[in-house]
């Protein structure tokens, strides 16, 4: 079993270093300062951080006046209040002039788990993606979480960073570089591609250890940033691999499946599958329970690709 | 004319433009103030001038809730706001932040008066590939400080920018401009709350309160009543004015500047489509363009 490590620690951690390298980063939260992890540079830089109680709408444009006067903000909360819940703040004052804000959502997806359908964002993916000039970016694990939150900083213009609730197997060790807009191929293979993100990445990898053991090779390949999108590495698993598979906790429009489908549909059609949360909402029950439910499992990733590889011409 | 540039200092001295009371006395000083109210009057006049022009050649656009606002606007563009439109992006300039984005053609007007960019320009708003957009963009726009048009936004940005000033050490001051139909928006109240919170006082929110929204009467459509007890309840110091009273406005926003540790309220009784007869308190001009004979009656009132 690979090494558990947090997600929103490592956000957190990463954002007291940036405050201490950096005088000009400021970071705002909607009441939940203690489950995103900000609260650790509220201690540190209580001059430099605003609690906006909760009221994420407020929030937004707080982070955008901010930006429009210089600073690099960034601003936290649960994935479905920071995008679904002030989506028009986000186009109005955030994406449209292309403000330095970085927001920055955990709590991402159904491993919110008991809490229900209400505090599930899986349809977080689509909306960001649809704003022009948006950064989006899923990471897989706490090292690239780590790196994503410092690319971000490094890098005028909005962003959005998913993050889960649940810690995360440890996909990368310290060495590993994270290069924004650049896919990375965790394990080569001839047979057929999956292309995940987030928590699926490490279920990729499992999966292939199962298919290799059947004479079945598949390449995994990292999509943690899911746009502006690596075409580059989707044509290039077409081309290689003849097959795509795409595993991503979100609903089935408008994620990861859908923009990866776009640039195969263009560049080179080949079978492809989708595995995602179907046209429904989830409901409460154990993070595991939820995602065996809705297939996304190493399993589920299997049976997806001997179906696949089954198809090619 | 054009408030000279402060020095930056941690806490300048404000003194309001005019004095409190302008009728007492009759020194040299009041006497070029009277003289200079005569002029922003005009202007005021020939913003309004620009607003129906502009309208009327675009076909589209929003002139009521422009002409409410014109003495609103005047008042802060020729007289408080710190400001220079040969640099925009004065880190230490004023801001005003036109929350009503549907008010474009009066803000553009104010900002093409003062020099950001041809007047002739005016004449292109709304058409394709113009600077002059239908709602505010800060991308296109010289002196425009926010992209606008859904409303209820440019207080939660002006808070920002309220902060920013606190954190850089800049005296700069932080003026919004919202509509009151406009305050049915939740995101308002939201904003109203987190500014007090914050102790602003480098912030002002000035209300065109025109008492129509699309609909009809504010009253009718969504009752914001009692209105200034609401800003008051929220922590707000609240004045209330009359909105085409260019020494009340000028007095009240000089008032705002010694006020410490509370934003500045500052509800402006107006009406909409003032200036123009056929005009004024009428619903139908808050989103509808003069035709060009009405444009040619509404000119002729403002001569």
């Amino acid at each position: 079993m690979a090494q558990e490590m947090s997600v929103r620690d490592a956000y957190g951690n990463t954002l007291v270093e940036l405050g201490r390298e950096s005088e000009n980063i400021v970071v705002l939260d909607a009441d939940l300062s203690r489950s995103t992890m900000t609260h650790l540079f509220a201690k540190e830089f209580p001059d430099r951080f605003f609690d906006c109680g909760i009221a994420e709408q407020n929030m937004m444009g707080i982070a955008a006046g901010l930006a429009a006067s210089g600073k690099t903000v960034f601003a936290s909360t649960f994935a479905i209040f920071a995008t679904a819940r002030c989506y028009d703040q986000v186009r109005v004052s955030i994406a449209q002039s292309h403000q330095n804000v970085k927001i920055v959502a955990t709590h991402s997806g159904i491993t919110v788990g008991e809490d229900g359908f209400s505090h599930h964002a899986i349809e977080d993916l689509a909306l960001m993606c649809s704003f022009p000039g948006f950064t989006v970016i899923v990471p897989a694990d706490a090292v690239e979480t780590s790196q994503a939150v410092r690319a971000a900083a490094a890098t005028h213009g909005p962003f959005y960073i998913r993050l889960t609730r649940p810690k995360t197997s440890l996909v990368y060790n310290e060495n590993y570089r994270f290069v924004l807009g650049k896919a990375v191929t965790m394990r080569g293979g001839e047979d057929a591609s999956v292309i995940a993100i987030g928590i699926m990445v490490d279920r990729a990898l499992q999966a292939a250890d199962t298919l290799a053991r059947e004479g079945i090779e598949l390449r995994v390949v990292n999509m943690s940033t899911l746009k502006p999108i690596d075409e580059q590495a989707i044509v290039k698993a077409a081309e290689e691999t003849g097959a795509i598979l795409t595993a991503e906790e979100h609903l089935q429009h408008g994620g990861l499946g859908s923009i990866v489908a776009q640039v195969v549909a263009k560049h080179h059609p080949v079978p492809m599958a989708f595995l995602n949360i179907r046209d429904i909402y989830s409901s409460s029950g154990k993070p595991e329970e939820l995602l065996e439910r809705h297939g996304l499992t190493a399993t589920g990733i299997v049976e997806e690709v001997r179906s696949l590889v089954s198809r090619k011409p | 004319m054009l408030s000279s540039k402060r020095g930056l200092k941690k806490k300048p001295e404000l003194a309001p433009s005019v004095p409190h009371s302008a009728a007492e006395g009759a020194s040299s000083n009041e006497m070029e103030q009277a003289r200079s109210t005569e002029e922003m009057r005009e202007k005021a006049k020939k913003l309004r001038r620009h607003v129906i022009t502009m309208t009327a050649k675009a076909g589209s656009g929003h002139p009521g809730g422009s002409l409410s606002a014109a003495e609103l606007v005047t008042a802060l563009f020729f007289r408080v706001l710190r400001h220079d439109p040969q640099n925009p992006r004065w880190p230490d300039r004023d801001r005003f932040v036109l929350s009503k984005g549907h008010a474009a053609p009066l803000l553009y007007a104010a900002l093409a008066e003062s020099g950001y960019f041809p007047i002739a320009e005016l004449l292109t708003l709304r058409q394709l590939g113009s600077r002059m957009q239908g709602h505010t963009d800060m991308i296109t726009t010289p002196g425009v400080e926010m992209s606008a048009g859904a409303l209820g936004q440019g207080l939660s940005f002006g808070i920002g920018t309220a902060l920013a000033a606190r954190l850089d050490g800049r005296d700069y001051r932080v003026y919004v401009l919202l509509g009151d139909g406009e305050c049915d928006e939740g995101q308002v109240w939201e904003a109203a709350m987190a500014a007090a919170h914050f102790k602003l006082d480098n912030l002002v929110a000035i209300i065109d309160r025109n008492r129509q929204q699309i609909d009809g009467w504010c009253c009718d459509v969504m009752d914001t009543e009692p209105f200034p007890e609401k800003w008051r309840s929220f922590g707000w110091h609240t004045i209330e004015v009359d909105g085409h009273d260019l020494v009340q406005i000028i007095t009240a926003l000089g008032e705002a500047k010694k006020i410490e540790g509370k934003p500045t309220a500052i509800i402006a009784h107006t009406t909409k489509g003032k200036g123009v007869s056929f005009m004024e308190n009428n619903p139908h001009f808050h989103g509808t363009a003069p035709t060009p004979e009405e444009a040619e009656r509404a000119l002729k009132e403002l001569e």
